[in-house]
């Protein structure tokens, strides 16, 4: 199985310059490696840095310390180091990262929402269209709302935008931060079964799931993030 | 008013040879507008004080004037500039142009083709062409210097836009020399081509503007247009009542209170020529 | 000299650009690089710079120090202070844009919205009156503005529309470099986001370079790549736009960041 991640020496913490320059540890020498196919599940208590580990890898934070190589083809990149161009490559073509909240852009429809990263990965407009309203459909979400800009839409139909826009795409790492978390038991086993198929296709997935079942059913393996956050390894 | 007390011409010599400078700077340069320390004249700015003032300059003992208005001899303004230079300079003066060496004008190029012996005057009340759109003076001399002309063709579309093709008939802009853009003062754009290749020396004086600006003999003076909007000059569905003439610029003049018109020559003297030839070869 | 490919070098290239006002700093040792089709967001408050910045790379005021790039469309990179200024003026008026703030100063308020539009045709050579016409009512379509409107005066139109009439009027010679000044600003909310979506879409398809100052962060977020974020005439924190609104590093990004209104 080819690794597609591999994180190794990772640090990170936050200086709160507003706050007397507070630092605030939250990663110490973390390491992960996930290959081809595999799902990994982040655990671990609330705050404890599991998303802050997830947006690390998709270079939305930065880290302070470490590598984070990111397969692409033949080569891994460091995503720490990269520069932004590198970083805006990879978040097009390799990584796709599902967050718990849809970032809506004004009048933009959701159905171009979901169309749009994989309209830049080179598909053709229609043809993306027609994939995120079969996406759509298939997450339930009311033809109704699908030519609408999501902006009012509930948070649970947001989600489910936001899922959709994610996995359209082809990306080789996905980077999901609890995506079943508001949504009902139906959906929950139509993402179950999307995350499910991404892993056949091959693809790598780092998640966060707040939901013990869904978690043990889907990931090959879970990752206590404690582990890096000990308080005795972050001091 | 004693023409012993004046210098030939009205102005000292000190300013005629500035007035000169300018001019010559105006012929090494065609169509750019040099500045000049225009001066005082005794008459008011819009009644030709530029044109005066470059005729003044020009003028000398053995030269014929003839001043137009509206290519009459006979206006207001035309008969008050013949006077002055009749008094101040001694100068002969016609009201035919090809007895003329110098014309001065307001308006109008005469029909008659010049000659490489004659100088026309023209007086110019605005100078600035792309004045119209760009207010700055630092701004339009830049545009010149540099030949930005896209601004001329703004005002042509704008033109064609309002009023379904180029609307401007006065003051149509000419680019001189494949370089400078010029207004050729309020001339109907009948007389733009008259201006092309011309084989008399056309200058231009703008007093009030304190403007001078020159064609050389033989330049080339094109009228700004589009490709699918040419260029084209005035036409009249009928001839002159006076002489019959086909080809000529017609004024529409006013003959009663209850609104009879007829339309006729502005040139004059034109007109009047033609006229007696008519009037020879039916009696001869 | 031709440095790499023409796709993959930068476009332009400001390295130290510095601007004194007297002994006052308008801005100092400014760096950075912008490829083709990237947002570079320059923020921060008044009085940090960024309006300075803009002025020397738009050639309105001259740098103290510093040298401005380009790469011009032969692929060759031209000191643009050193262009003379017949150059300067064409590149300015073809290969770059400038969007700014207040329509009225961007904008021929005494000519109709098509003249508006064609008037870059016009300026490189353009005679032909009807595809001057069609042009400037295809960019009109572009910016969402009837094409009905073509012969009305600016100052018949709102705001927004005047707005998006002034970028039509930029982007009419294809640029491949334009400059915002504060694009959104003075404009209602509905309005604002109208117009961001749209140039969010135009300079995506069309693939085009902008560098645009803001003080607004949510405007930043949504246009720009990358963002620099100045202070005091320098450059106080740069890197990719989330990056630094979602884990900013310098104090005075954390300040601006923590500063912003949640709707």
């Amino acid at each position: 199985m080819q690794e597609r991640l591999r994180i190794s020496g990772l640090d990170k913490t936050f200086t709160l310059h507003l706050q007397g320059g507070t630092v605030i540890p939250v990663m110490k020498d973390a390491n992960l490696s996930v290959s081809e196919g595999e799902c990994v599940a982040l655990a671990g208590p609330s705050g404890a840095g599991k998303s802050s580990l997830l947006r690390m890898i998709y270079a939305n934070y930065r880290a302070n310390a470490g590598e984070i190589l990111i397969r692409e083809q033949d080569t891994m990149t460091n995503i720490v180091t990269a520069d932004p161009r590198k970083i805006i490559e990879l978040r097009r073509s390799t990584i796709g990262y599902v967050s718990q909240f849809l970032r809506v852009i004004p009048r933009v429809s959701a159905i171009d929402i979901v169309a749009e990263p994989a309209v830049v990965q080179g598909r053709a407009g229609d043809d993306a269209r027609d994939a995120a309203r079969a996406l759509l459909a298939r997450l339930n979400l009311p033809e109704r709302l699908w030519a609408l800009p999501p902006a009012t839409f509930s948070g649970g139909e947001q989600q489910r935008v936001n899922i959709a826009r994610g996995f359209l795409s082809s990306y080789d790492l996905l980077l999901l931060d609890e995506p079943t978390a508001s949504l009902d038991a139906a959906n929950r086993r139509v993402v179950m079964d999307m995350i499910g198929e991404k892993k056949a296709a091959g693809v790598a997935i780092v998640a966060i799931f707040h939901d013990e079942e869904v978690r043990d059913a889907i990931a090959d393996r879970v990752v206590d993030v404690t582990d890096f956050t000990d308080a005795e390894r972050v001091a | 008013m004693n023409k012993q007390h004046y210098n030939f011409a009205y102005l000292d010599e000190q300013t005629k040879r500035m007035i000169r400078r300018a001019i010559l700077k105006g012929i090494a340069v065609p169509g750019y507008q040099v500045p000049f320390a225009s001066r005082e004249m005794p008459m008011p700015y819009g009644w030709g004080t530029g044109g005066v003032q470059v005729t003044a300059a020009v003028l000398g003992r053995d030269d014929v004037l003839k001043v137009i208005d509206q290519g009459s001899d006979d206006t207001t303004n035309a008969v008050a500039i013949r006077g002055f230079f009749k008094k101040t300079a001694g100068v002969e003066t016609t009201t035919q142009t090809r007895e003329a060496t110098v014309i001065q004008t307001r308006h109008r190029i005469p029909e008659e083709p010049l000659k490489a012996h004659q100088i026309l005057v023209y007086q110019v009340p605005i100078p600035e062409p792309l004045r119209f759109l760009e207010p700055r003076e630092t701004e339009t001399r830049k545009m010149h210097a540099l030949s930005e002309y896209g601004l001329m063709h703004v005002k042509l579309y704008e033109d064609i836009t309002r009023h379904g093709h180029i609307a401007t008939t006065y003051a149509y802009p000419v680019q001189v020399d494949g370089h400078y853009v010029m207004d050729p003062s309020p001339t109907p754009k009948f007389d733009n081509p008259k201006m092309q290749r011309m084989a008399a020396l056309q200058l231009f004086g703008a007093g009030r503007e304190k403007r001078i600006y020159a064609i050389p003999p033989h330049t080339e003076v094109v009228s700004l247009d589009f490709d699918d909007h040419p260029f084209s000059i005035q036409q009249w569905d009928r001839p002159c009542e006076l002489c019959g003439a086909r080809d000529s610029y017609l004024d529409e003049i006013v003959l009663d209170d209850k609104g009879k018109r007829m339309f006729a020559c502005s040139d004059t003297d034109h007109c009047e020529r033609r006229q007696s030839a008519q009037g020879e070869a039916r009696h001869g | 000299m031709v440095e790499g490919d023409m796709k993959h070098g930068p476009l332009l290239r400001v390295n130290r650009l510095t601007k004194f006002y007297g002994a006052r700093t308008g801005c100092r040792d400014v760096s950075f690089e912008l490829w083709p089709g990237e947002v570079l967001a320059i923020v921060g408050e008044s009085g940090s710079g960024k309006t300075t910045l803009l002025s020397c790379l738009w050639g309105d005021l001259m740098p103290t120090a510093g040298s401005i790039e380009y790469r011009m469309r032969d692929g060759r990179m031209r000191d643009v202070m050193r262009l003379s200024e017949a150059e300067r003026r064409l590149l300015m008026r073809t290969d770059w844009g400038f969007v700014r703030q207040n329509p009225a100063d961007g904008l021929r308020m005494n000519v109709s919205a098509g003249a508006n539009v064609g008037e870059r045709l016009m300026a490189v050579g353009a005679r032909h009156y009807g595809n001057i016409r069609s042009e400037a009512s295809d960019w009109l379509g572009r910016v969402e503005i009837a094409t009905d409107r073509i012969d009305d005066m600016p100052r018949q139109f709102s705001g927004g529309m005047r707005q998006r009439l002034q970028i039509a009027r930029n982007l009419v010679t294809g640029p491949r470099l334009v400059f915002m000044d504060e694009p959104t600003g003075g404009l209602d909310v509905s309005v604002q986001a109208r117009l961001l979506d749209l140039l969010r879409g135009l300079v995506a398809d069309l693939s085009i370079a902008v560098v645009i100052v803001t003080h607004d962060l949510a405007v930043a977020r949504l246009l720009s790549h990358r963002m620099l974020v100045m202070r005091g005439g320098v450059v106080v924190e740069e890197g990719l736009t989330d990056q630094v609104l979602d884990d900013p590093q310098a104090e005075y990004s954390q300040l601006l960041v923590s500063s912003i209104l949640q709707a």
